[in-house]
């Protein structure tokens, strides 16, 4: 009967390493679908940043002899009504995607980073003060109140930004809220204090640094969710104004009309759309269980 | 140990917490955490508290070091009162008194490396900067038995006992007066437990600084202190040189305490635990003194009138009303 040595097997596959190539092949392997939803946001990531290099044809430039073109050789996924090459408008569209997803994500994560740490550290009617906001913002769905805000501030990319992050605000600030909350019970906290910290650098310095793995986690999580309401905004016709290539727009414009007879125009943007959200999901979920095991289900 | 001059001197604090309740949150009862206590420690002294876990021990040390903010009485450290302190003197005044807490685990920063722990207080009050903190730091570990090649490690790469000596490590690094140890011992096997007291008796003789040391282990008081003060329900009950209160507990209490510590010798037969029940609820302590519920000498007099620390014999105070003039009490 062959006997099984856990540990030899486990350091094998690289358990035991702290770090490196090995660690890093270990929990590839452990975490499939993330490896793959980091794949997919890598090449995404490349597809914005290498735009020019990869788009082959001008996104903007229309060219009318070439109208509704199937896809070919020459136009991999065909030509819109205008004429402009599909493909090239869903790589360049990925740029708007990423610079709509970090941004919101990150002035949103920010600011609730902000709310949250003020809330839970300061407590009293600070804490009361903004948990009643925050209700308020969460008793709206993103979508709404982001359909909300992009219509008072009108239709341009740092206005969708806005109008996406303020919605995130509350999550953010409820994860940071609880966090601080939990740590601020914690011994270390009052060791700092009979030192004579003050507040503040005991909750940038011994708080903040405690929250960050939920918050890494919880930000990969939005990331997907940002994309997928800049997407709606711009199919809404709110989003992104023309004639930048938006894949929620690039949708819109197409699916009632030419659904049946040009229909590469809504699934390729629309695979585009899945597939990064999808791509951010996956990732997000495996680092939830790499970075945060008790947040598991 | 000079009785002149203290360092720290407690008079009649007291901390309640508001139990609050109902959709108004309003006020429903009190807890007497702490319900008027007072001592001193002196210069190079070791103050042991000993009692049962939610008698008050831990608020007695967070209201000293003002983690806490007392209720009322007053905390004088060095001759100064340091109760109403505001933030920025009274941020001076906390290099002279620091903490070492139960839990080793949860007592460091997991984020930051021990090096950094331990050299944090020092930046913070400005004392020491870049390689001269680094000296200090490694000249720290050193003192408290831990290698200065550790300074670049994280807490939850140390044992139990050596997140301890971090401990000792950031408290000493401000030059303390006194230390307050909140069970620093507890949560550590008992070998590791015998090397960190005698590195804390160790550290005092060298340096001279007071400790007030919690813990409801009496062989651990017992080794550590110069004096004992034994608390009940948020009340000092009885407090004098150790010698004299382990050869001569005046308190029921306390022979209670002394007779419920186990004997290492099998032939030896454990005496009738001499107390039962548990400790009574904080929020509605009993009235008169509030050992009378599980008091075997009670007397009617104990369910209505309090009694107060009292002179019974030499340097040692008791609260009870056995000992009014009669002298001690005898264990059957």
């Amino acid at each position: 009967m062959a006997v099984i040595n856990y540990d030899s097997e486990l350091r094998r596959a690289g358990a035991h390493s702290t770090h490196g190539w090995r660690k890093l092949t270990y929990l590839a392997r452990r975490h499939m679908l993330g490896s793959i939803g980091l794949v997919i946001m890598i090449l995404f990531v490349l597809a914005a940043l290498l735009a020019d290099f990869i788009a082959r044809y001008d996104p903007l430039s229309v060219d009318s002899l070439q109208r509704l073109a199937p896809p070919s050789a020459q136009h991999w996924l065909g030509t819109d009504s205008f004429g402009r090459d599909v493909w090239s408008r869903i790589i360049h569209g990925a740029r708007i995607s990423l610079a709509v997803g970090v941004g919101s994500t990150l002035l949103g994560s920010s600011i609730g980073v902000m709310v949250g740490l003020a809330s839970g550290y300061l407590s009293g009617w600070v804490d009361l003060v903004f948990q009643r906001i925050t209700d308020i913002l969460q008793a709206l769905p993103l979508l709404v109140l982001a359909l909300v805000m992009t219509a008072a501030l009108g239709p341009s990319l740092p206005n969708v930004i806005i109008a996406i992050a303020i919605p995130l605000i509350p999550t953010v600030a409820r994860v940071i809220r609880a966090n601080t909350l939990a740590l601020r019970e914690l011994p270390f906290i009052e060791a700092a204090k009979s030192v004579g910290m003050s507040e503040t650098r005991i909750a940038l310095r011994h708080v903040l640094p405690n929250t960050l793995a939920p918050l890494i986690v919880l930000a990969t999580a939005q990331l997907g969710s940002t994309i997928l309401t800049e997407a709606s905004l711009s199919f809404l016709g709110l989003g992104i104004p023309e004639p930048y290539p938006s894949w929620g727009r690039m949708l819109s414009e197409s699916a009632a009309e030419y659904v049946r007879t040009a229909p590469w125009l809504v699934i390729f943007p629309g695979v585009a759309i899945s597939l990064a959200v999808f791509g951010t999901n996956l990732f997000g979920d495996a680092l939830r269980d790499i970075l945060d095991p008790r947040q598991r289900g | 140990m000079t009785e002149t001059t203290p360092l720290l001197k407690v008079t009649d604090l007291v901390k309640h917490y508001a139990v609050r309740g109902g959709v108004l949150r309003r006020r429903v009862g009190t807890v007497h955490a702490v319900d008027g206590v007072s001592f001193t420690v002196g210069v190079g002294e070791t103050l042991g508290m000993v009692g049962e876990s939610g008698c008050g021990k831990s608020t007695v040390a967070r209201a000293i070091l003002r983690l806490v903010e007392p209720t009322s009485g007053s905390i004088q450290l060095n001759g100064l009162d340091i109760t109403h302190l505001g933030k920025a003197d009274l941020r001076e005044h906390r290099r002279s008194m620091q903490i070492i807490f139960q839990d080793p685990f949860a007592s460091l920063n997991p984020r930051m490396t021990a090096g950094d722990i331990v050299g944090e207080p020092l930046s913070v009050h400005g004392l020491a900067k870049g390689e001269k903190k680094r000296e200090r730091v490694a000249e720290l570990f050193d003192q408290v038995g831990l290698r200065s090649d550790q300074m670049q490690n994280y807490p939850h790469q140390f044992s139990g006992g050596q997140r301890q000596r971090i401990c000792i490590a950031r408290a000493l690094s401000l030059g303390p007066d006194l230390i307050v140890c909140d069970e620093p011992v507890s949560a550590l096997d008992v070998s590791i437990q015998a090397q960190v007291i005698n590195l804390l008796i160790d550290l005092q003789r060298r340096h001279g600084f007071s400790y007030l040391f919690i813990a409801h282990d009496l062989a651990v008081v017992a080794h550590i202190s110069h004096r004992v003060a034994v608390m009940y329900l948020g009340r000092i009950v009885e407090i004098a040189e150790k010698a004299e209160l382990f050869a001569n507990p005046r308190h029921p209490y306390t022979q209670a305490l002394l007779a419920s510590v186990p004997v290492a010798d099998p032939k030896k037969k454990s005496l009738k635990p001499m107390i039962d029940g548990d400790v009574p609820s904080p929020i509605n302590p009993p009235s008169g003194c509030a050992f009378h519920t599980r008091c075997r000498y009670v007397m009617d007099r104990c369910k209505v009138d309090t009694p107060v620390l009292a002179e019974a014999g030499t340097k040692h105070q008791v609260a009870c009303w056995l000992n009014e003039g009669t002298g001690r009490v005898t264990i059957e």
